[in-house]
């Protein structure tokens, strides 16, 4: 976790002899904000898409057939360099939970990230239940740290959601086997589960800047549907930008320039660089994101 | 306009080397400035002279490079490749001419502009214009010499150009350093390897050349016969051999860096191995770098290959001894496909010694077996391995996994490992004794393959697309012989299998059209050689991999800790403990409105067990000051004391405040109940101090509470939001137009409910713009207008004792008519109003019926009685003046 402050539980905490009862390092447990966050609708929606999915993906493949017919042994091999995990979507649990991530990682496990990163502090702005909370007190740091931590949680609970449900969904209609990789190699089963997670912490870890840019936005406006739809947006222009292949090495400082780099992950020598790169930038732009809403919040008049 | 730098440029001296010295010593004095205006000059231009030189009566096209400056420098001859120009390595000799090289390129006979035949590197012919290309290199002013007619120089050059080196090297003795690239030791060797004619790739040749009548009478006879034939005679061998640099290994004695292609099916890594052989037996320092790419395609490394190159020739021509000239040994490795651009990701690996390509290794046992299999008649159809010209890009994909490879059944013998217990990276040669024999006293052609296959069986790669060829004479038979096959770098996965394969026919090569059948035996285990000491390197990640996330650390950090305020929270005064507020001159300036005050030097002070009614019209400050006071916004100046306590953002002390502040503020998700629990449990306090049934029989929601907030009512919200600031039972109690939305009983209830409150000795601050709302429930006012306090004290004391009662008349009241009035038993006074329509009565002990019946009699044209306060008049008028 890279969030840039010290938990304040972290520090010894003397009570408050103006305050009786009152310890500023028990407000707003994660317990009670993930209560606070769980019930909500957009939660059990995106839940429900994610774990969804895969089914819907099973279907589509029953109807469309297997996304490419298998040619047997001998000596035959695909020819071109891209990898395409769809070719192979069918083989395994394994293959299929890694197609099921390598369709929803450009877009749909961006909105997640973005919808709880950046909902958290704008929708309490905007339901008046921050002003609440801070007058409680909930120290300003104190109630961001907890709503980030959720939201990250929530975030990484949905992008491992779905290569769980995929996995399970996978094994009942394609059985478990190992994971055959594009390229022609394949994983053994037992090799799989710890290249998917490293697939999903990659995922999330990439993530993060979607995840600072969208908790920034929240502390700054009212609107959680501008925070979201900001972050969302410069994921798109990131990827536009990424397209233009004229930039050259300045897109390596894109981060959307690595957002498949997890595929590395599924060639048969797993390859770091392009992860330990993505990561770098990912990280570098989420610590400045979440000092900035840190920063800002902490000295914000709050008029919701 | 002269720039500073161009001034500075005029002034120095021309020399590259003393430039480098003033450059340096510039960088030193003024720092960073002129290092950059240096950099941005960059390399010096580069000149660059055509000219054809005539030799032996034949044209030689030549382009003669160098940078400006008079200085002696070492010299660079670049050969081209077979079917090129001189033109094809115009890039590369002005990269090594800015690099402070006279460059020489020049169209061997028979290509470009250049005239004559093809003689494939005749010592006569090709590899004497290169000895006077030298002689004239001799000549240049600017080249330096190692003795009269001794140039210093280097040769270098791809394929053709990469032969023509070794073999300069090997007649001419003024040659000081090589680096030929992918090509051959032995051209008879890698046209007929092991007697079988490489016939797809000596057709390219030829054609490549511009077709048979190009070259030299005797080769292309020599090419037709074979061709014809499909094997090789002796003399073809010995016309080859007596071309190739081999015919001379004993006299090459330079530094020699040799980069061969893993990808390369024409000249492979044998012939390289061969040369180091050779050269580093005569004593001379080699190195051996296997590129990527090679004949087949696939990867070149330009660049590196380039600045290698540079570098060898630095250390050797130019004696700079600390320049690295890399490692003995080095092979490109294929990591895997870099995902942002679907190109491959290579990274090298090295080691200190060359491991040659039989080094140690391990044996990996195969199925036995005998196995036997057809030569098709006609040699149709033919297994595919490389593909010249299209296979590259195919054989670089082999390492991962991808590759076109064919073998006909029935036309292949298959021996196969058990899946390796360990992966296997094999750098170089496996051998396998094998017992071949062929029907019907023949030779036996076959060509010998490592197949990597995949766990399940299903597919199988054939690492570069390489195969062996191997002809078995009648002599050799039945009996082990040890075949090699292909030189490779690859790694075999744990789990994976070796294929060892001989199939009876290849595309590329000519085999025997006579039908036979082969029979071959396993005589031993496939002995592959390992080379453990070459270790691949880490993939290099670019510093800014590192830089930037601990660079935005520290930026981040900067950010956090800047952003403390400066001042620190003042110390509590004891004086106040028992004070539930004070302010002190209070001050509030929105940043979007600069010269308008939301709240102007406010001071007010609230006691215990008072219910103060903050009143005001909208606008006035009163919620602005109420945010001051629950932390949420900070003010200019002034300062909020609670209980003693400055009140910051998240001040504990606000734990003893209890708020509703304009409006409700809950997750419309949760029930009232889950609401009220979790804000609870937000505040961080014990849950036995919540008091949450009294609150909530305050609020009265009933079975509402289980709903969703979201289905609740305008009132609903209301009472659960002041539950909710009653929860824990706070020593303050702030609420701001608590009645709003709520119907008259309900607003009576919460009347009764403040006095109740304040009145177990807490204190409850209520906001209004309605006088009539705070006037029957509070002890104290304060009133505010346009940010101001405009009074501050007990309602009583503003609105003045007794009752006064406003009539209201239809005519003006004359000053004895209200002597009158005044002087009525029960009335303490009556005074006429400023507009005289109207009399201001106090009653002494009269009751209003009674002055109506009095005023009546009197006559007095009575149209409204009613009660009349001081304060209700001040607040109409500081509305009206605020209005006007």
């Amino acid at each position: 976790m890279s969030a840039p402050v010290q938990p304040p539980e972290a520090r010894v905490e003397p009570g408050h002899p103006e305050a009786p009862g009152y310890r500023a390092g028990r407000t707003l447990p994660l317990r009670v904000e993930a209560m606070r966050q769980l019930r909500r609708r957009r939660t059990l929606l995106m839940g429900g898409i994610l774990a969804a999915l895969p089914f819907i993906l099973i279907i589509a493949f029953a109807i469309g057939g297997t996304p490419d017919g298998e040619d047997g042994g001998g000596g035959g091999g695909r020819g071109g360099g891209r990898i395409n995990l769809m070719d192979v979507a069918t083989e395994s649990a394994a293959n299929f939970a890694a197609t099921s991530l390598f369709v929803s990682a450009g877009f749909l496990l961006v909105v997640p990230v973005a919808l709880f990163c950046g909902d958290t502090v704008a929708s309490e702005a905007s339901w008046s239940s921050l002003r609440y909370l801070l007058a409680a007190p909930v120290p300003r740091v104190r109630l961001l740290w907890s709503k980030l931590v959720v939201a990250l949680g929530f975030s990484l609970a949905a992008m491992v959601l779905l290569p769980v449900v995929a996995l399970a969904a996978g094994t009942a209609a394609y059985g478990w086997g190992p994971l055959k990789l594009p390229t022609g190699g394949a994983l053994s089963a037992g090799e799989t589960v710890p290249r998917l997670a490293i697939v999903v912490a990659f995922i999330f870890v990439s993530q993060l800047v979607t995840a600072g840019l969208a908790f920034w936005l929240s502390t700054k406006t009212d609107a959680p549907l501008g925070a979201v739809g900001g972050a969302v947006g410069l994921t798109i222009v990131g990827n536009v930008l990424d397209a233009v292949t004229a930039l050259g090495s300045w897109r390596d400082f894109l981060p959307a320039h690595w957002q498949f780099a997890w595929a590395d992950a599924l060639q048969p020598q797993l390859e770091w660089g392009g992860m330990i790169k993505g990561t770098a930038v990912s990280v570098t732009y989420a610590l400045i994101l979440f000092a900035l809403a840190f920063r800002g919040f902490s000295r914000k008049d709050i008029v919701s | 306009m002269e720039t500073p730098t161009a001034r500075w440029r005029r002034l120095l001296p021309r020399t590259p080397g003393r430039w480098a010295a003033v450059g340096a010593a510039l960088a030193v004095l003024v720092g960073g400035g002129t290092w950059t205006a240096v950099a941005d000059d960059g390399k010096p231009a580069v000149q660059r002279e055509d000219r054809i030189l005539r030799m032996d009566g034949v044209p030689i096209d030549t382009s003669y490079f160098r940078a400006e400056g008079s200085g002696k420098r070492p010299a660079v001859l670049i050969g081209h490749g077979f079917g090129g120009s001189k033109n094809d390595v115009r890039a590369q000799a002005e990269k090594l001419a800015a690099d402070g090289y006279a460059v020489l390129t020049w169209s061997a006979r028979g290509f470009g502009e250049s005239g004559g035949e093809i003689s494939l590197n005749d010592p006569d012919h090709e590899v004497k214009d290169v000895s006077r290309l030298i002689d004239w290199l001799a000549t240049r002013p600017e080249v330096e010499l190692d003795g009269k007619g001794d140039p210093r120089v280097g040769l270098t050059g791809a394929s053709y150009g990469g032969a023509v080196s070794l073999l300069a090297a090997g007649h001419d003795e003024r040659v000081d350093a090589i680096a030929p690239v992918i090509t051959y030791w032995n051209l008879a060797d890698a046209l007929f390897p092991d007697g079988v004619f490489k016939k797809l790739w000596a057709g390219i040749f030829i054609t490549t050349g511009g077709g048979c009548e190009k070259f030299e009478k005797r080769l292309c006879a020599m090419y037709e016969r074979v061709a014809i034939s499909g094997k090789p005679d002796a003399e073809a061998v010995d016309l080859l051999t007596e071309r190739s640099p081999s015919a001379v290994a004993d006299r090459i004695k330079v530094p020699s860096l040799l980069l061969q292609g893993q990808s390369d099916s024409l000249f492979p890594l044998g012939q390289a191995d061969a040369m180091q052989k050779a050269i580093s037996a005569n004593g001379a320092p080699v190195s051996v770098d296997w590129i990527s790419g090679g004949h087949d395609g696939g990867d070149n490394e330009t660049g590196r290959v380039e600045s290698r190159v540079g570098s060898w020739f630095d250390r050797y021509l130019k004696k700079d001894t600390g320049t690295d000239t890399g490692p003995a040994f080095r092979v490109t490795r294929t990591g895997g496909v870099d995902s942002t651009d679907g190109a491959a990701l290579l990274r090298g690996a090295s080691g200190d010694t060359y491991p040659g390509l039989r080094g140690d290794g391990r044996d990996i046992a195969l199925d036995g077996g005998t196995e036997t299999f057809r030569n098709p008649a006609g040699s149709a159809p033919p297994a595919i391995s490389a593909v010249p010209g299209v296979g590259g890009s195919l054989a670089q994909l082999s390492s991962l996994g991808v590759g076109l490879s064919l073998d006909f059944p029935g036309q292949f013998a298959r021996f196969e490992s058990a899946p390796l217990d360990t992966s296997v990276r094999v750098t170089g040669t496996p051998t396998v004794r094998v017992n071949v024999t062929a029907s019907g006293g023949r030779d036996a052609v076959i060509f010998g393959k490592v197949y990597d296959v995949s766990p399940d069986g299903r597919q199988q790669v054939l690492p570069h697309q390489l195969v062996a060829p191997h002809r078995v004479t009648p002599d050799q038979q039945g009996r082990p012989v040890e075949l090699a096959l292909p030189a490779v770098d690859h790694e075999f996965d744990a789990g994976h299998r070796m294929r060892l394969v001989f199939s009876a026919t290849d595309l590329g090569y000519a085999s025997p059209a006579e039908p036979a059948t082969y029979t071959v035996t396993a005589d031993g285990p496939l002995t592959v050689p390992t080379a453990p000491d070459v270790t691949t390197a880490a993939a290099p990640l670019p510093r800014w991999t590192w830089g930037l996330p601990a660079a935005a650390l520290v930026v981040a950090a900067g950010l956090l800790l800047t952003a403390r305020r400066r001042t620190a929270t003042p110390a509590p005064d004891p004086a106040l403990t028992d004070v539930p507020l004070q302010i002190t001159g209070l001050s509030k300036k929105y940043a979007k409105a600069v010269d308008r005050y939301a709240v102007r030097e406010l001071s007010f002070r609230v006691e215990k067990g008072q219910v103060l009614g903050l009143l005001g019209p909208n606008g006035a400050g009163k919620t602005t000051t109420l945010r001051m006071l629950m932390g949420l916004i900070t003010p200019d100046e002034g300062e909020i004391r609670v209980f003693g306590q400055a009140i910051r953002p998240g001040a504990p002390v606000l734990s003893r405040v209890g708020a509703f502040v304009e409006g409700a503020g809950f997750l419309p998700h949760l029930s009232g109940r889950a609401n009220l629990d979790l804000y609870w449990q937000a505040t961080g306090r014990p849950a036995e101090d919540a008091h949450i049934e009294e609150a909530l029989e305050i609020a009265g929601l009933g079975d509402a509470l289980a709903r969703a907030v979201r289905t609740y009512s305008q009132g609903m919200r209301q009472r659960l939001a002041i539950a909710q600031a009653m929860l824990g039972m706070p020593d303050l109690l702030i609420l701001d137009e608590p009645t709003n939305g709520l119907d008259p009983p309900q607003i009576r209830e919460m009347r009764d409910v403040m006095i109740r409150y304040a009145a177990g000795g807490r204190t409850v601050i209520v906001s209004s713009h309605l006088l009539s709302e705070v006037e029957q429930s509070c002890t104290h006012l304060v009133v505010m207008d346009r940010g101001r306090l405009v009074q501050a004290g007990p309602v009583a004391e503003i609105t003045g004792s007794g009752d006064m009662i406003l009539v209201t008349t239809a005519d003006e009241v004359s000053e004895p008519l209200a002597e009158k009035v005044a002087a009525l038993p029960g009335i303490g006074s009556a005074v006429r109003t400023d507009d005289g329509r109207g009399l201001l009565v106090r009653l002494d002990g009269a009751t209003t019926s009674r002055l109506v019946a009095e005023l009546v009699r009197l006559d007095v044209p009575v149209t409204g009685v009613g009660p009349h306060r001081r304060l209700e008049d001040a607040f109409l008028t500081l509305i009206s003046s605020g209005a006007a």
